[in-house]
């Protein structure tokens, strides 16, 4: 499928407005995971704004889409889309963390409008995501689920046995999306666990794979329209992707996993957010 | 009406009959479907019911999933697995967000007697009490357990029932009206009140027969849900008793002793905890070696009893 340039180039503005959303949520001196939002705000911006059914007006509309951010520590990406889509008033966006807020340190759908679960306890959202899945197909519903990995996650266990399971349930409405940034909270994860041939192991799961950049929005958007047209089973993309992607200080670094900016890097990130806006009007 | 003695076959059977109008229940396997009966409603209705393997944790959190679609998920598994093994996965995917989910933890306490301490669970009551949002069921016959399934559908949020993996006498009254949260008397008396649950209100029962003869009167009460504990309900049952003692087939730390006790606090009648030590399990031929090792006889709880009106 081709997309025209229009559309892609409004997906990019989004993609910028998201990675803005997310520093206006963590101003200097403020702990939050930027590498790993930064990292998946490309694919998330093709989501909400492109190939999710979701509705502007209502959070619950029951014909939308489902989006499980089963890596739950990188939540702020998806405030960002969140605040976008107009779910909540953007002034919640400075209150992130703050107590008894409406946007907590993991994602809460008691709290959130457009939190569909509760994850932040790794490997669990993959498996919320397939009884969605299941749930959806028993109602006949075209419905999809999508659910956002991280690469160190894949550690947990129970992300695989979700794997056979889904692969076992042929769950073709299901889509895993890995943002495989190479980074985990305290190091590479070729140093701290590295579990190699990603590709392999997904598809000697039995799961449809597709292996992408994930920062180049044309191959998002492919990815994605041909994980909706496999009908033999689940999907996963396989994006690969830079931790911290688009703030020069904070790419491929364990140390902004979750980290607070100071003044001077804070101040670089807004230079950062500027210059993108101009390249992609040029 | 039941007339079986099977609690698990109960709860199979009381699935399927209420499976047949509500569509919206849906039952999941950790391949021990012949001895928690829930085989019984994949063979009526196989398109609503799940397989997922040996894999208790993706089982616990796909139920999470399939309730947030309106589905009425229940969870099948030997107590110790459907409680321990899945513990992080229904506080996090489940209870916090306090979800329909329905676990079934089945060959619960020492009631596989066979298999031995892994598949004991002498701690299941603990675990899923502490939870926020979780109910937590013990029946103590078939009829009870096929009341408590039919609340555990019509209720919202999670709830966890612990069935016994032997056949057990009814004792209960089938025509008696159920709700979650209900605490009945089986025998009266005046002396002490023994809370007990589960199988321990059958020996209890049978304790209260042979105090009889030594002229102590025993009231004993059913304590079928164990959490949330109706404390008004409990401290009415302590009216008149000089002193109480409870019995349940778990361990003595975080059960209903635990919570019977954390009640009573303000009281000042003597309390004597009768349960498990703290210990694990054992293999044996039979179940009744196990109930008699651990001390959960007739003639224990008559001690306790004994012991509890002792106290000065």
């Amino acid at each position: 499928m081709e997309y025209s340039q229009e559309i892609v180039k409004e997906l990019k503005r989004k993609a910028i407005q998201v990675r803005a959303n997310i520093l206006e949520m963590i101003p200097p001196g403020k702990v939050g995971h930027l590498g790993g939002s930064s990292s998946i705000a490309d694919v998330m911006a093709a989501l909400y704004f492109h190939t999710m059914k979701v509705s502007r007006t209502n959070p619950k509309d029951p014909g939308r889409d489902r989006l499980i951010m089963s890596k739950g520590h990188a939540v702020l990406v998806q405030y960002a889309c969140l605040a976008e889509l107009g779910y909540f008033d953007r002034s919640e966006l400075g209150k992130v963390k703050t107590f008894n807020g409406m946007l907590q340190g993991h994602p809460d759908m008691d709290r959130t409008p457009g939190i569909e679960a509760v994850t932040g306890s790794l490997g669990q959202g993959l498996s919320v995501s397939l009884g969605m899945a299941l749930g959806l197909r028993l109602d006949k519903s075209e419905n999809r689920v999508y659910a956002i990995l991280g690469d160190g996650e894949l550690a947990e266990g129970q992300i695989w046995e979700a794997v056979m399971a889904a692969s076992v349930y042929k769950a073709s409405n299901l889509c895993a999306i890995i943002d495989w940034n190479g980074v985990q909270a305290t190091s590479t994860t070729a140093e701290i666990f590295p579990i190699a041939n990603l590709v392999e192991k997904w598809k000697s799961f039995g799961w449809n794979v597709i292996e992408i950049d994930g920062h180049d929005m044309v191959q998002i958007l492919k990815a994605l329209d041909a994980a909706k047209a496999y009908t033999d089973g689940p999907t996963a993309i396989l994006a690969h992707t830079i931790k911290g992607k688009c703030f020069p200080f904070a790419e491929g670094k364990a140390k902004y996993h979750n980290a607070a900016m100071n003044d001077e890097e804070y101040k670089i990130a807004w230079q950062c957010i500027e210059t993108m806006k101009r390249e992609v009007e040029a | 009406m039941r007339t079986s003695d099977s609690l698990r076959k109960t709860y199979g059977e009381t699935l399927v009959e209420l499976g047949k109008d509500n569509k919206n229940i849906v039952l999941m396997e950790a391949d021990l479907g012949n001895s928690t009966m829930s085989s019984l409603f994949a063979a009526a209705y196989p398109e609503r019911y799940f397989q997922m393997g040996i894999a208790e944790q993706n089982m616990a959190s796909t139920a999470a999933g399939l309730s947030l679609t309106g589905k009425i998920p229940f969870i099948n598994s030997f107590a110790v697995f459907a409680s321990g093994r899945a513990y992080d996965q229904i506080r996090s995917s489940i209870t916090i967000a306090n979800l329909n989910v329905k676990i079934c933890g089945s060959s619960a306490g020492l009631s596989d007697y066979g298999d031995g301490k892994t598949h004991q669970s002498i701690d299941d009551i603990a675990l899923m009490q502490v939870l926020p949002h979780m109910t937590v069921l013990s029946p103590c016959d078939a009829v009870e357990t096929e009341q408590m399934v039919k609340a555990m559908v019509a209720s919202k949020g999670p709830v966890y029932i612990r069935i016994n993996r032997n056949d057990l006498p009814i004792v209960t009254n089938p025509n008696a009206e159920y709700h979650i949260g209900k605490m009945t008397q089986i025998v009266e008396g005046k002396d002490v009140v023994v809370f007990a649950t589960g199988i321990m209100v059958q020996q209890s029962m049978a304790a209260a027969e042979l105090l009889k003869k030594e002229g102590i009167s025993v009231r004993v009460v059913n304590v079928s849900t164990i959490k949330p504990l109706d404390k008004d309900v409990l401290l009415g049952y302590c009216d008149g008793v000089k002193a109480v003692v409870t019995a349940e087939e778990h361990s003595i730390i975080g059960g209903l002793g635990s919570t019977v006790a954390s009640a009573l606090s303000k009281s000042r009648l003597p309390l004597e905890i009768l349960g498990v030590g703290d210990c694990y399990g054992t293999s044996a031929e039979n179940y009744d070696i196990l109930l008699k090792h651990y001390g959960l006889e007739p003639k224990d709880v008559a001690q306790k009893v004994r012991d509890v009106l002792a106290v000065k």
